[in-house]
C-alpha cells in the first residue's frame, strides 16, 4: 500500500484492526465485520509505527504475551530472528533505538502466523543490512506459508519486486488498486523533440510532463503504442516509484 | 550471482533468460536440479509468483521439468534447444540492430565487415 504523507495509509489499517472506527462503512475479513468481534480480528495482526507496548516491559515479556493472544505465534522462530538481527531479548522498549523498535515489531510479524499481517512502514530506522534481511526473510516465510501480507512503505523502488499487487492512496481514495504487472506494463514516458511529443500525446491520457530545453518528457497511462512510432520519439517505461510521483502529484 | 534487472523488460522474463544464461554456460548441466522457486525468490528479493512465471515459461518450452516432490530439473537436450532458439533470435537482436546502427553513424558496409574481422581477430588473441 503506497501513498504520500498523510494520505491515509495508517488511519485506513487502523481503521481495518479495530483500533479506530470509521464513520461510515464497515470492515469484513472473511465476510465477518471486525468491529468488536474477537474471532475476526484474531485472524490479523498489525505491526504499527506507534507503540502500545508498555516501556518498561522487555521484549522476551512481550514475545510471552503475543503468544497468548495468537496462540500461534512460533517462539522458536522468534527467538532465531533475534538472533539473526542481534536484538537482545533482555532489553525494554524503551531502551530501544527507531531501527531496534522497528525490528522487533518486525519479528513478531514474522512470527504471529495468522492469515492477515498488516506492517505500516516496517523498515522505518532500518539500516540497509537490515532491510535487506526483512525483504529476504519475508519473502522466504511468504513462500513457506502464504498469509497475506500488507505493507505500508515510503521505500518504493526497495519493495518494487517484491510485491504482488499494489494499493495506492491519494487524499483518502483509493487510486490504484491492481497486480503490479499490470500496474507497471501500464505506465510509459516518450521523449523527444517538445512538437513532436505534443503532437504525440493529443489523444493521450497525460499524467506528467518533464521538459528540458527542446526536449520534453510525456508520462502517459495507456498500453504502449503497437507499430512504428514516429521518427525521433523514444519510449521508455516507468519504474514504479516514477509512476507513484506521477499519479500523486498534486 | 547477481541479476541487475532493468525496468524495460518484465521481472519474470528477466528470470527465464537468466535460467537460460546459465544453463548455456553450463552452471545447471542437464539433469541437474535448479534452485527452488523459494530459493530464487529470496535470492533476488522477488515475489515467488513473479520467480514461478519466469520458470514456467521454460517449463513450456521444455528446457526444464518437474519433479513431483523433489523440483525443477535441467531438461536432456535442453542445450541443444536453448542453441537453436538464441541463433533463430541472433538476426534480430545482433546484426539487425548492428546494421541499424551502422547506417545511423555511415559506417560503410565493407567498414562493417573490416570491424567484423577485427572482432574476432582479437577473440582469437586472447
Amino acid at each position: 500500500m503506497l501513498g504520500r504523507n498523510g494520505a491515509g495509509k495508517t488511519t485506513l489499517l487502523n481503521i481495518i484492526t479495530n483500533r479506530i472506527f470509521p464513520d461510515t462503512g464497515e470492515v469484513l475479513i472473511d465476510g465477518i465485520p471486525v468491529k468488536e468481534n474477537d474471532d475476526a480480528l484474531k485472524k490479523v495482526y498489525m505491526m504499527s509505527e506507534n507503540n502500545f507496548y508498555p516501556a518498561g516491559m522487555k521484549i522476551k515479556e512481550i514475545y510471552r504475551w503475543t503468544k497468548e493472544f495468537y496462540p500461534d505465534f512460533d517462539t522458536e522462530y522468534a527467538n532465531k530472528l533475534a538472533d539473526m538481527f542481534e536484538l537482545s531479548l533482555n532489553k525494554t522498549v524503551k531502551s530501544l533505538s527507531t531501527g531496534y523498535n522497528s525490528i522487533f515489531k518486525i519479528i513478531i510479524a514474522l512470527s504471529v502466523n495468522t492469515p492477515y499481517v498488516f506492517l505500516d512502514e516496517p523498515v522505518l530506522g532500518l539500516d540497509a543490512n537490515h532491510r535487506d534481511m526483512f525483504y529476504r526473510l519475508l519473502l522466504e516465510k511468504y513462500s513457506e506459508s502464504p498469509s497475506t501480507y500488507v505493507l505500508s512503505t515510503h521505500l518504493i523502488e526497495e519493495v518494487s519486486n517484491v510485491i504482488e499487487h499494489i494499493i495506492i492512496l491519494k487524499k483518502g481514495k483509493i487510486i490504484k488498486d491492481e497486480s503490479r504487472e499490470d500496474l507497471m506494463s501500464y505506465g510509459y514516458a516518450v521523449s523527444g523533440k517538445v512538437s513532436l511529443v505534443d503532437e504525440f500525446i493529443i489523444d493521450k491520457n497525460v499524467i506528467g510532463i518533464d521538459s528540458i530545453g527542446g526536449l520534453k518528457s510525456a508520462y502517459i497511462m495507456g498500453q504502449v503504442p503497437k507499430g512504428n512510432l514516429p521518427e525521433g520519439l523514444e519510449i521508455s517505461k516507468m519504474d514504479l516509484q516514477k509512476l507513484f510521483i506521477k499519479l500523486t502529484d498534486n | 550471482m547477481q541479476i541487475n534487472f532493468d525496468n524495460e523488460r518484465p521481472i519474470f522474463i528477466q528470470i527465464a533468460e537468466w535460467i537460460e544464461d546459465a544453463i548455456l554456460a553450463g552452471a545447471f548441466p542437464e539433469e541437474t536440479q535448479i534452485p527452488s522457486i523459494t530459493e530464487f525468490s529470496v535470492n533476488y528479493k522477488i515475489n515467488p509468483a513473479t520467480a514461478l512465471k519466469g520458470i514456467n515459461i521454460l517449463v513450456e518450452e521444455g528446457i526444464v521439468y518437474k519433479k513431483r516432490g523433489i523440483g525443477m530439473f535441467v531438461a536432456a537436450g535442453a542445450v541443444k534447444k536453448l542453441k537453436e532458439k538464441r541463433k533463430e533470435q541472433f538476426y534480430d537482436n545482433f546484426i539487425r540492430k548492428l546494421v541499424d546502427e551502422a547506417k545511423r553513424l555511415e559506417i560503410s558496409k565493407d567498414e562493417v565487415i573490416n570491424l567484423l574481422e577485427r572482432g574476432y581477430d582479437h577473440e582469437y588473441r586472447n
